[in-house]
C-alpha cells in the first residue's frame, strides 16, 4: 500500500532556517565562508539561473534517459529472472551469489571496475541497472513465491489459461511487492547512476556538472544540482508508482 | 455415457496409508463419499481432480472435465461476483444464466461489491455457483454447505440436485443435507 510521507511544513521550514543560519555564520566567520556552505537562498537563485539555460535541460535529459533506461532494463530483467527462479530452484541458487555480491560490494568498486570495461556514456545505465536489480528481483521473487497455491489449483481445475491466471492471480499478488521494490530501487538507481557520472566524467550529464561544481568550489551549483537529482528522483518515483497503480487498477480489478 | 472408474487407488503420506485399494464406479447422478474425518475423502477428490497423484491404482478421472467446490472458497477476493465467474469460466460465462443462478442462491443483490467484503456464507454460495456454471462432465463438492443457514442450504441443495440430473456429482458432506444418491464408503 502507498505510504504517506509525513513531512510537515514547519519541520521543513525549521531545517531550511538552520541551513540558512549555519551558512550565514560560516560566511561571517571565515573569509571565504560562503564557499563552505551555500545558503538555501543562494542555492535557489542559482537553480533558477541554471533552469533557464539549454545546457541545464540537456544535462537533465541525458542523465534521466540513461539512469531511467538502466532502471527499466533492471526491472525487466529482474521480473523475468524472478519468474524463472520461482519456477526453478536451480536458477534461484545460481543467481543468489550474484545478487548477494551486488548488494555487498560498494558501488564505487563497481563503478571503477566498469570504467575499465565500458565507455563512460554507458557507465551510468549499467550501474543504475546493477543497483536496481537486487531489490526488484528479490521482491518479485518473494511475491511470486507467496502466490496462493489454493487459487492456482482452482485455476488448474477450471482450466483457466495462463494469461487469465497472470491477471487474476499472479499480478494482484506480485504488484504490491513490485511497487515497494520500485520505490527503493529508483532511489538507488539515481544515487548510483549520478555517482557513476561523477566518477566516469560523463560529458553533458548532471554528474559532470556536480564534478565541475566541486572542482571550482561552486557550492551553490553543487546544492542546486543535488536538489535537481532529489526532485527528479521523487518525481519519477511518483510517476512510476502511479503507473503501477493504474496497471493494478486496470488489470486486477 | 459418462462414467467415473476408480480401481484399487492407494495413497500414502510419509509412509502412512491414507487411501487403500479404493475402487468404485460412478455415473451421472449424485454419489456421496462418506467416512469418518481424516479417512481421505478430500485426498480422493484431489486425486480425481488431478491435483495429486495416486501411489498406485487407476482412474479415468482425467478424461472428464471437472469443476469443484473446494473445502476453502478459493475466490479472487479483489474481484466481484461477475469477475470471479468470468475468471473461472472465460468464454463460457453466460451473464443471464449467472444472474439467474446467483439470484436463486440469494446473491442477486451483491452488485459490484468485492468478494473480500462478503460474509463467509455468501462466498460459499459464490464458490458453488462458479462450479455449477462451469462447462463440465463431473462436479466435485467438498463440504459445499459449510457456513450456510437453513434457507441457503435448501437453495444450494436444489441447485445441486438439478446438476446431478445430468452430470456426475461427487459429494463430501458431513452435514445431514437431505441429498439422496449412491454412496462410496471409505
Amino acid at each position: 500500500m502507498p505510504q504517506k510521507k509525513s513531512f510537515r511544513l514547519w519541520a521543513v521550514v525549521f531545517w531550511l532556517l538552520v541551513w540558512q543560519g549555519v551558512s550565514m555564520v560560516l560566511a561571517a566567520a571565515y573569509p571565504h565562508g560562503a564557499l563552505l556552505l551555500a545558503s538555501p537562498v543562494s542555492t535557489f537563485i542559482r537553480l533558477c539561473a541554471l533552469a533557464v539555460t539549454a545546457a541545464f535541460w540537456q544535462a537533465v535529459l541525458a542523465s534521466t534517459a540513461r539512469i531511467l533506461g538502466g532502471f527499466l532494463l533492471a526491472c525487466a530483467l529482474a521480473v523475468v529472472l524472478a519468474a524463472l527462479a520461482a519456477r526453478c530452484r536451480r536458477i534461484e541458487e545460481l543467481l543468489a551469489p550474484l545478487v548477494a555480491v551486488v548488494k555487498a560490494v560498494p558501488v564505487a568498486s563497481f563503478i571503477i571496475l566498469a570504467l575499465v570495461w565500458l565507455e563512460s556514456r554507458r557507465l551510468s545505465p549499467f550501474i543504475a541497472a546493477l543497483m536496481a536489480f537486487p531489490p526488484v528481483y528479490r521482491n518479485v521473487l518473494e511475491g511470486v513465491r507467496g502466490t496462493s497455491r489454493e487459487l492456482l489449483e482452482m485455476a488448474q481445475v477450471f482450466r483457466v489459461p495462463f494469461s487469465r491466471r497472470l491477471r487474476g492471480i499472479y499480478l494482484p499478488q506480485v504488484l504490491p511487492y513490485f511497487r515497494a521494490a520500485v520505490s527503493v530501487a529508483l532511489g538507488l538507481a539515481w544515487k548510483a547512476g549520478t555517482a557513476a557520472e561523477v566518477i566516469g566524467l560523463c560529458t553533458g550529464t548532471i554528474g559532470e556538472r556536480l564534478y565541475t561544481a566541486k572542482i571550482y568550489f561552486q557550492t551553490a551549483d553543487l546544492f542546486a544540482w543535488t536538489a535537481v537529482i532529489v526532485l527528479l528522483s521523487a518525481l519519477l518515483e511518483k510517476l512510476f508508482l502511479r503507473g503501477v497503480d493504474a496497471l493494478a487498477e486496470r488489470w486486477c480489478a | 455415457m459418462m462414467e467415473l472408474r476408480v480401481e484399487t487407488l492407494c495413497k500414502c503420506y510419509d509412509g502412512a496409508a491414507v487411501l487403500q485399494n479404493v475402487s468404485f464406479t460412478a455415473q451421472a447422478g449424485l454419489t456421496r463419499i462418506t467416512g469418518s474425518s481424516g479417512i481421505g475423502k478430500t485426498t480422493l477428490l484431489r486425486i480425481l481432480l488431478g491435483l495429486e497423484t495416486a501411489d498406485s491404482g487407476t482412474t479415468n478421472a482425467d478424461s472428464l472435465r471437472w469443476a469443484a467446490v473446494f473445502q476453502e472458497d478459493r475466490l479472487l477476493e479483489q474481484l466481484d461476483a461477475a469477475g470471479n465467474l468470468r475468471f473461472a469460466l472465460g468464454a463460457a460465462y453466460d451473464a443471464p444464466a449467472a444472474a439467474a443462478l446467483l439470484t436463486e442462491l440469494g446473491l442477486g443483490e451483491v452488485g459490484g461489491k468485492r468478494v473480500r467484503d462478503w460474509s463467509g456464507g455468501m462466498k460459499r454460495r459464490l464458490a458453488l455457483a462458479r462450479a455449477l456454471l462451469a462447462p463440465l462432465d463431473a462436479l466435485a463438492l467438498d463440504e459445499p454447505f459449510t457456513g450456510l443457514d437453513a434457507d441457503n442450504r435448501a437453495a444450494a441443495r436444489r441447485c445441486i440436485e438439478r446438476a446431478a440430473q445430468k452430470k456426475l456429482v461427487l459429494l463430501v458432506s458431513h452435514e445431514d443435507d437431505g441429498l439422496v444418491g449412491a454412496e462410496v464408503r471409505l
